[in-house]
């Protein structure tokens, strides 16, 4: 099967690898996938809690090359974003900007669910941090 | 050295210059029909196959009037499994086999299988090996074949044939192994291994693709086979069709020089392969070979990368030509049922990776090649979230994952 070269280009250069402290209330993780499917994907986001602007993302993925350019793709899209745009990346828009083939449609599908479960792991720790959700 | 590195030769090899020398002849020159009795195109033709036939039965110690040719391999499974099958139907319907053979013996059972047979496919152990008092427990008075394959095209494992043909023998089952993985690189012996049906095909042994053979035993007892194939009676009546007789002179060229060649060759690419995997183990730590290193193949390394992805690990040594057993390199997007077999646990399939040397591999290839592969191992797991855990001290084993 041939890549397409923006997959090479992030398999061979891949963007944001790395991991931040899982414990700061600003950085959310989500980690989707099991070693028995072949793909597991890390993602973490650190939000500045003020402007809700994501302002770093790092990755680690095991997985295929696909799974690992979804990944990395991911992380340089969610910089710069607030939250809620975050949430509006669909796989899909992985799938047309790195030119998957339909076998490989399932890494889009776990880079979304990693982006969700990264945002949803921050909210839910500033739930239990915010004022606000103690008074709610 | 030249890129890229050919390190697949359990896939097919390249043909041997001599065993193409010999083909040439057969193309427009001397282009009769091996069944023509009556003028010299015929003879001319009958003589290079009949010198193949002695030069194919030399290297596996059977005799002449033994071997029946064929189209390759996966034709001469199914005429030893579906042949046996009919023509000894009143004798019983149970076959034995393994789990961890090749598609072309399983799915002709499964086939058999529909069509009222019955059979047992026995699980190997964690080397890979099938244990030989479960094969004795499994042989009942109905039945009439076991198949167990030689040699393993994944994982090199070689099975006890010899036992197993003495368990065949002293049962009075018939014993098929599919040995293309084996012939022309370890000592082969039908004879001594009571082998009463055997494949083999041109490809994997330096020779021509689409030519292969079936041994069949003529005494001792005298193997019958029904005809898979209804034509011209060719081939003893076993299989029909006119004899490829170009590619059935480079069989024969390819299994003499593998005869001649073999020992010297085996021992120098088990020192490669010893290298290689020297190598690798030495710089790389969690790394697992897959099956049984004393029982294997002299050019076959099938090895895990833990916390690395097969497909990915290939992406990165993609000027190296080797296969994985992950799922994502395989039409089913299932990991190597052979891998599974070994209990290793799926996790181990997808990170592996299978290298299969040959007779043009070169010191200076295995050298790179070690290289290249610890370089990108290295590189992968500074990318793997699993390589981060494990270090951490987190045992994976308990880490509640989201399967998709």
């Amino acid at each position: 099967m041939a890549y397409s070269n923006k997959v090479l280009d992030h398999y061979n250069n891949p963007r944001n690898v790395g991991s931040l402290d899982k414990s700061d209330p600003s950085v959310g993780t989500g980690m989707v996938g099991a070693p028995e499917c072949g793909d597991v994907m890390k993602l973490q986001v650190k939000v500045n809690p003020d402007t809700g602007v994501i302002e770093d993302a790092k990755f680690k993925t095991f997985g295929c090359g696909s799974a690992i350019a979804s990944s990395s793709l991911a992380t340089e899209w969610l910089r710069g974003k607030t939250v809620e745009q975050a949430l509006e990346i669909k796989n899909t828009d992985i799938v047309n900007e790195l030119s998957l083939p339909p076998v490989k449609i399932h890494c889009s599908v776990l880079a979304e669910d990693a982006i969700k479960a990264a945002i949803f792991d921050y909210k839910k720790k500033q739930g239990v941090h915010s004022a606000e959700a103690v008074t709610a | 050295m030249k890129l890229p590195i050919y390190l697949d030769n359990h896939a097919t090899t390249r043909m041997d210059p001599r065993v193409f020398d010999a083909m040439k002849p057969y193309f427009m020159d001397i282009f009769g029909n091996a069944a023509s009795r009556n003028h010299s195109f015929g003879w001319e033709a009958e003589e290079a196959v009949e010198k193949a036939r002695k030069q194919i039965a030399d290297l596996i110690g059977a005799t002449a009037k033994e071997i029946v040719f064929t189209s390759g391999a996966t034709e001469s499974n199914n005429l030893a499994i579906k042949g046996v099958a009919e023509m000894y139907a009143e004798k019983g319907n149970h076959i034995i086999t393994a789990v961890t053979e090749h598609k072309a013996i399983l799915d002709t059972s499964k086939h058999l299988e529909k069509k009222g047979a019955r059979v047992t496919y026995l699980p190997v152990q964690t080397d890979g090996l099938i244990d030989l008092d479960q094969l004795r427990d499994a042989i009942t008075d109905k039945t009439i074949l076991i198949t167990i394959m030689y040699a393993n095209n994944e994982i090199g494992v070689v099975q006890q044939v010899k036992e197993i043909g003495k368990i065949a023998r002293d049962k009075g089952v018939l014993f098929h192994t599919d040995a293309v993985q084996a012939v022309g690189k370890i000592p082969v012996n039908v004879i001594q291994d009571n082998i009463d049906l055997l494949s083999l095909t041109g490809h994997k042994l330096y020779g021509p693709k689409g030519c292969g053979a079936l041994y069949v035993r003529r005494r001792n007892p005298r193997v019958q086979l029904t005809a898979q194939m209804d034509g011209g009676g060719h081939e003893r009546g076993m299989r029909s069709g006119t004899l490829n007789v170009p590619s059935i002179a480079g069989l024969g060229e390819a299994c003499e020089l593998c005869n001649r060649e073999m020992a010297e060759e085996a021992k120098r690419l088990s020192h490669l392969r010893d290298k290689l995997k020297d190598k690798l183990m030495g710089e790389l730590d969690e790394v697992y070979i897959n099956g049984s290193l004393e029982h294997r193949l002299p050019h076959n390394l099938n090895i895990s990368f833990a916390y690395v992805e097969g497909e990915s690990l290939l992406m990165g040594i993609n000027e190296i030509a080797v296969s994985s057993g992950s799922a994502c390199t395989s039409a089913t997007l299932e990991p190597s049922y052979v891998l599974k077999a070994l209990g290793a646990g799926d996790d181990l399939a997808h990170s592996s990776i299978r290298f299969g040397l040959g007779r043009f591999t070169t010191e200076d290839e295995i050298d790179y090649t070690a290289n290249k592969v610890i370089e990108v191992v290295r590189k992968l797991r500074e990318l793997s979230p699993l390589y981060e855990m494990a270090k951490e001290g987190v045992d994976l084993t308990k880490v509640v994952w989201s399967p998709h």
